[in-house]
């Protein structure tokens, strides 16, 4: 095969599973800037609802349309468990204790899961058709493809409700000014509650996207922490910045096991992260909140 | 007059400690033996952690990374350059401060979320390392180093080795405790609670962190460097990051910021999940479970509600329930002889945050 082809084909496919990174970014991101929490457990959370997709829809037999739908409502009991009984207790402690009490709740998920799921792989149904996409000559999987599009539709869709709704201004407004936005009437425990709302929706929709293209196992959360390189490159308060950043680390991902081998994959986003770092820590959207000390 | 006899009395109770560790090998199993190495071990890394995120402040996901630095440092000086046992240790612990330094450099100057990411990048990256650059660490299969020599003796089982961990771990906890209460380690706490105040108080920022992560990774290299004399063995499996967590969680539980809880953090974590095996086999042994499939989740699921607990009910860790235990069964004794001005101040002098040193002197 022609190798630009080749490499074409690679960056299409990359960019197609950047997406998926995005949805979980954008998780990520709100939190982030309601609270100024980084959500270790996000990775977890996604795992979590993708078993809980699997339980509805194979253990107890009622296909996948209830299984998204137990799912969604699962995550979401899920997170708003997790904020109210160990984060909101955290409010106004050291960033770092707060940063370790989302890493236990990972630990604490991750265990559960092995407790009572198992260790091993199983089979989530598919819900997305195998059918290739041709792009012209370009061949996608069109698992790949169509968890795409899902992902960047309701990327899309948060990104434009984020920017327009009621909820979105007390967002952005809780995150400008915590005390003056209380003071103004936004209920900012309320906002913050809220944004787990939408981590949990979009870790749950990338959980079971990301078990369909792949299998479900325990492990399926270490994905989200390559996440860390999209939020820090699309800049780490930036909501439209995740969606950039996903594709294009996706693609640098795709690329790289292309071009290097591909153990090289997974070092890609680490790699990235630490050149931002030195080059740009606000990233490429992020507004200069970068305290210099 | 109080402080001096409690001084003693620790003095007194750190020799009956170490007295009681050398004897340990002539009257425990061998089990027993190793375990305590890889304690004494672990012991070392998480002084190291203790001193970045417990008192300076720096959260670090990579310190599991630095301590595998240490071990490969040693395995490749002594198959490379043929270092003895006390160069390639101090050898190891340097290479690792290094190391540290060049991950965290760029994001010691900056607050917030930064350095966690440069090191979970350290971690990912250094594992990768050890893990592909096979001509150098062998890839999965790891390499093998020989045991230390003392004068033609080779530490070449667990109890010989064993005293070497001892002698570092005392070695390294004496000067850990005197660092933080020198003026360094003052520094390293002004840091940490404001540092804007600090800065304006004259102490140098930067370059404190930038002292704390290199004196931390150092620790680490040398845990690491001890690991490769202990097991005679190192591959890049033994340095994932479920190790960098579990010395964080050593650290929490034990009391960040305080050397005696670095020190009953590492025992405690490192002894639970026998516990949780032991206590786990007999129960379900009992129902007829079978818990021995799920031990290991079984572990992560109670180290999470570990850190968690202790986080939001006990923010200073094991450390402070030590001290308290003490003050309600020994300090009325104590009170007791001396004077009643005596009592009213073991009364005020309610345990602050910079009584880490103090602690660390009855470990």
């Amino acid at each position: 095969m022609n190798p630009i082809l080749l490499f074409a084909e690679y960056s299409a496919v990359g960019i197609a599973a950047g997406g998926i990174y995005a949805l979980i970014a954008l998780g990520t991101v709100v939190i982030f800037k309601s609270s100024q929490t980084f959500n270790f457990a996000m990775g977890e959370m996604m795992m979590l609802s993708a078993y809980f997709f699997y339980t509805a829809a194979v253990t107890f037999a009622y296909g996948p349309f209830v299984g998204v739908v137990a799912a969604l409502i699962g995550s979401v009991v899920v997170a708003l468990v997790i904020e109210r009984f160990a984060l909101r207790p955290m409010m106004g402690r050291p960033f770092i204790a707060i940063v370790m009490v989302t890493f236990g709740i990972g630990s604490i998920i991750r265990g559960l899961v092995g407790i009572i799921w198992g260790p091993n792989d199983l089979q989530s149904p598919a819900i997305l058709s195998r059918a290739p996409v041709m792009l012209g000559s370009l061949f996608i999987p069109g698992k790949t493809a169509r968890a795409f599009a899902i992902a960047v539709l309701i990327v899309g869709a948060l990104i434009v409700f984020l920017r327009y709704s009621r909820a979105g201004i007390a967002l952005r407004a809780a995150a400008a000014d915590q005390i003056t936005a209380y003071s103004m009437g936004i209920d900012v425990r309320r906002v913050i509650a809220f944004t787990w709302v939408i981590a949990a929706i979009t870790g749950c929709i990338s959980g079971i996207l990301m078990a369909n293209v792949n299998s479900l196992t325990p492990n399926l959360g270490l994905v989200a922490l390559n996440v860390l390189a999209v939020i820090i490159l699309g800049g780490m308060n930036s909501i439209g910045g995740v969606l950039v950043a996903g594709l294009i680390i996706g693609w640098l991902e795709s690329v790289t096991g292309f071009l290097l081998g591909t153990e090289y994959r997974e070092i890609t986003p680490y790699v990235l992260a630490l050149l931002i770092l030195l080059v740009r820590p606000s990233g490429l959207f992020g507004t200069a909140e970068i305290e210099r000390i | 007059m109080m402080s001096r006899l409690a001084n003693n009395q620790s003095v007194v109770w750190a020799i009956v400690l170490i007295a009681v560790l050398i004897a340990l090998p002539a009257v425990v199993p061998r089990y027993w033996v190793y375990f305590a190495g890889i304690l004494g071990i672990n012991i070392i890394a998480v002084h190291g952690l203790n001193i970045m995120t417990g008192y300076t402040g720096l959260l670090s996901l990579g310190h599991a990374a630095f301590v595998g630095v240490g071990a490969y440092t040693v395995a490749l000086s002594q198959s490379k350059l043929g270092l003895p046992f006390y160069l390639a240790i101090p050898f190891a612990g340097i290479v690792a401060a290094i190391m540290g330094v060049a991950f965290g450099l760029p994001s010691l100057r900056i607050r917030g979320l930064y350095l966690v990411i440069a090191t979970l990048a350290a971690q990912f990256l250094l594992n990768f390392v050890f893990v592909h650059w096979q001509s150098v660490t062998n890839g999965d299969a790891g390499l093998t180093v020989q045991p230390a020599t003392i004068f033609g003796y080779p530490l070449n089982n667990e109890t010989r080795a064993y005293y070497l961990i001892l002698f570092c771990d005392v070695a390294l906890t004496l000067f850990a405790i005197n660092v933080i209460r020198s003026r360094v380690g003052r520094a390293f706490i002004a840091v940490r609670e404001r540092d804007r105040t600090a800065e304006v108080l004259g102490v140098r920022i930067v370059w404190y962190k930038f002292v704390a992560f290199a004196l931390g990774s150092f620790y680490a290299g040398v845990a690491g460097a001890l690991l490769a004399y202990f097991n005679q063995f190192v591959n890049p499996e033994q340095f994932g990051l479920v190790l960098s967590v579990f010395f964080l969680s050593a650290v929490i539980v034990g009391g960040m910021g305080s050397t005696l809880g670095a020190v009953l953090g590492a025992v405690f974590m490192t002894l639970l999940p026998e516990f949780l095996r032991g206590g786990g086999l007999a129960i379900g042994g009992a129902l007829g479970f079978d818990i021995a499939s799920i031990l290991v989740p079984l572990r992560e699921t109670v180290f999470g509600f570990l850190i968690i607990g202790f986080l939001i009910l006990e923010p200073r860790g094991l450390a402070q329930l030590w001290k308290r235990a003490q003050q309600k069964f020994l300090t009325p004794r104590i009170a007791a002889d001396s004077s009643a001005v005596g009592r009213t101040r073991v009364g005020t002098e309610q345990p602050k945050r910079s009584q880490g040193s103090h602690n660390g002197e009855t470990s």
